[in-house]
């Protein structure tokens, strides 16, 4: 992944160093943002306020965890092939099932991609025939096998 | 491992992320019944254990300039998808790396991989070098660029429910 684009996003050293250097080993002790302050050389409360600022502008999605596939509950990434001129309404109608985190049209006869979340296969399998009944659409449903490498995150800057 | 209930209402509680105030452990313990310590303790552990596989900053990668996201899946003989799985997943472009089943006859395909950058083209490249250095040449494939982004985050999810990584 080519890390300097970020440049171009018009963000601070501080933001830079704020996204990029902590996607990993987030400290866990007591204040955890008062070590990364000590470690950037600013106060805690300054790191409050720019990850703040950065969640609002939709730079963070989350402070926290990525979770192993099917190591506490159940998942699977799920496509439908659906006419262009119907994509919007079912996007939606999916997002609005509970569970669905993450949902995106893709170049390609399958057009329509999302992952499905439950606490176990069978909530998951239900919502996905939910699905099915309301768009009217066959699902496919791709269900993890292996894992050859988990999300490590994304490099924003050169090493 | 089997997760307690503790360990799932811990995954929940900061699933929305952790609060942004001084002691955010302490917080979190408040809404679940953990004190400070017993937060920072599991998670320690749920990390030591693999149940988590990264703990930070969660970034959203097209906001942050990775705007161009290809989905690339490979057809390859079952017994081939290990070596090939591990060999894509040694690259730094490559974020996702995963054995999915195929469902003959609409989708023969069973190794699946994100590949990121910031133009089309360039991850265009990248595609060819990630197919050169797996020997995935004369393999049949399928690359899905993202569209339109109608949903990055997820609604609430009853206790247990888990995010997975991000297939954008």
């Amino acid at each position: 992944m080519d890390g300097n684009f970020i440049k171009s996003e018009r963000l601070s050293k501080l933001q830079i160093d704020l996204l990029n250097d902590f996607q990993r080993d987030f400290p866990l002790c007591p204040r955890p943002y008062e070590k990364i302050a000590e470690q950037l050389g600013v106060d805690e409360e300054i790191v409050i306020e720019h990850f703040q600022q950065l969640t609002e502008q939709k730079y963070i999605s989350r402070l926290g965890a990525v979770v192993t596939p099917h190591k506490a509950g159940w998942s699977t990434l799920a496509a439908l092939s659906v006419p262009e001129d119907e994509l919007e309404e079912i996007a939606e109608m999916i997002n609005a099932c509970p569970g669905v985190n993450h949902n995106y049209e893709r170049s390609h006869e399958f057009n329509l991609w999302f992952v499905v979340t439950g606490a176990d296969q069978q909530t998951v399998e239900t919502t996905l025939s939910e699905i099915e009944a309301a768009t009217g659409y066959e699902v496919l449903n791709l269900p993890l096998v292996e894992a050859y490498q988990l999300d490590l995150g994304f490099p924003l800057k050169w090493n | 491992m089997e997760l307690n209930h503790l360990d799932k209402a811990l995954i929940t509680a900061i699933e929305d992320g952790l609060p942004l105030v001084s002691h955010p452990y302490e917080a979190v313990g408040n809404m679940i019944g953990l004190s400070e310590e017993g937060v920072i303790e599991r998670l320690q552990n749920l990390i030591e254990t693999g149940v988590i596989s990264r703990f930070g900053v969660v970034v959203n990668h097209r906001r942050v300039g990775y705007r161009a996201n290809a989905m690339v899946v490979w057809d390859i003989p079952d017994d081939d998808v290990a070596d090939a799985g591990r060999c894509l997943a040694e690259l730094p472009f490559v974020s996702l790396s995963y054995q999915r089943p195929r469902r003959l006859p609409d989708w023969p395909y069973n190794l699946f991989c994100m590949i990121h950058g910031r133009e089309h083209a360039a991850v265009e490249g990248l595609i060819e070098d990630a197919a050169r250095t797996a020997s995935l040449e004369d393999v049949p494939r399928a690359v899905l660029f993202s569209g339109r982004q109608f949903k990055q985050r997820g609604a609430k999810y009853s206790s247990g429910a888990v995010r997975e990584p991000s297939h954008a």
